[in-house]
């Protein structure tokens, strides 16, 4: 058991210098032409439409229509 | 769905601002950043006309064609929007923009710019939807909550015209046919005319001079 630990304890020294080795790049590679930043969602890929495109088109649909006062007014 | 659009009629705008205080007031839009904005032109002269300004989320969007660090997407409505944590604030988007909607808030001393910030079509951006980093970065996502931009359902002449580009532009051309005048749409042709692929938009030749009077062949 003891052996064991104190295997552990060097590997963890011997390691320890290694680690910084695989470090990723830092700087950011463009590529040209390309979205680079986060993905988003979709607007009724959310609580309020849990995914219901229908239901979302719908929505936008009766507000458009109600910027037009001709037809509010018959 | 067709693509999202803003419209603007210059026969109904009265200038009352109404648009740019519904935006300031839905997003928590910092001093000194006007996302939307009210142009008179002749503005004291009688017939003056007013139009609302702001992003109009354009087909081709010259904004996207210049970024550096390439942070604009579209997404699938037709909303141009732009990843604030990549943008780098270098002002390219504003000198390419033809409407002047890329505002850049003050960062620190001496003037330096802040992230770019626009008019998002209410849309938000790259953060989870109606989230308090969404909000914070981006405003509102009103979008996601099935309404249109705040500034077009407010606007209390219904001049401002924003969502799905068929319906509104069957609202203007019914509202034109009614009135009988009016039909000119500024910015629509800039933003969402025919691509060009870079080059300048072809313009009709210009009419031959017209010989002066009383001048001799």
């Amino acid at each position: 058991m003891k052996r064991g630990f104190t295997l552990l304890l060097l590997a963890g020294v011997f390691a320890l210098p290694l680690s910084g080795c695989g470090e990723g790049a830092q700087v950011i590679v463009y590529k040209q032409g390309k979205y680079q930043g986060k993905p988003d969602t979709k607007p009724w890929d959310n609580d309020q439409f849990k995914g219901n495109q229908v239901a979302w088109e719908t929505a936008i649909k009766t507000r458009n229509q109600s910027q037009n006062e001709y037809t509010r007014a018959e | 769905m067709a693509r999202m659009k803003f419209l603007c009629d210059a026969e109904r705008c009265i200038e009352c601002n109404g648009c740019a205080t519904a935006c300031k007031q839905e997003h928590d839009v910092p001093w000194g950043v006007n996302r939307r904005r009210v142009v008179t032109l002749n503005d004291g002269v009688p017939g003056e006309k007013s139009i609302s300004v702001a992003c109009m989320h354009c087909s081709d969007a010259p904004c996207m064609a210049v970024c550096p660090v390439d942070c604009f997407y579209r997404t699938d409505e037709g909303v141009v929007l732009h990843d604030k944590d990549l943008c780098i604030g270098c002002g390219y988007c504003f000198y390419a923009c033809p409407f002047g909607a890329p505002q850049f808030p003050q960062a620190g001393a001496f003037g330096l710019r802040g992230k770019m910030d626009k008019c998002t079509f209410c849309a938000g951006g790259p953060e989870k939807d109606n989230s308090p980093e969404e909000f914070a970065k981006y405003g509102r996502n009103r979008l996601a909550e099935g309404k249109l931009p705040a500034c077009a359902e407010m606007c209390s002449t219904k001049a401002l015209l924003g969502g799905d580009g068929d319906v509104i532009s069957n609202i203007y051309r019914d509202r034109v046919t009614k009135r009988g005048k009016g039909s000119e749409v500024w910015g629509w042709g800039t933003a969402y005319g025919p691509p060009t692929g870079g080059k300048a938009p072809a313009q009709a030749p210009a009419p031959a001079a017209a010989p002066a009077a009383g001048a001799k062949s």
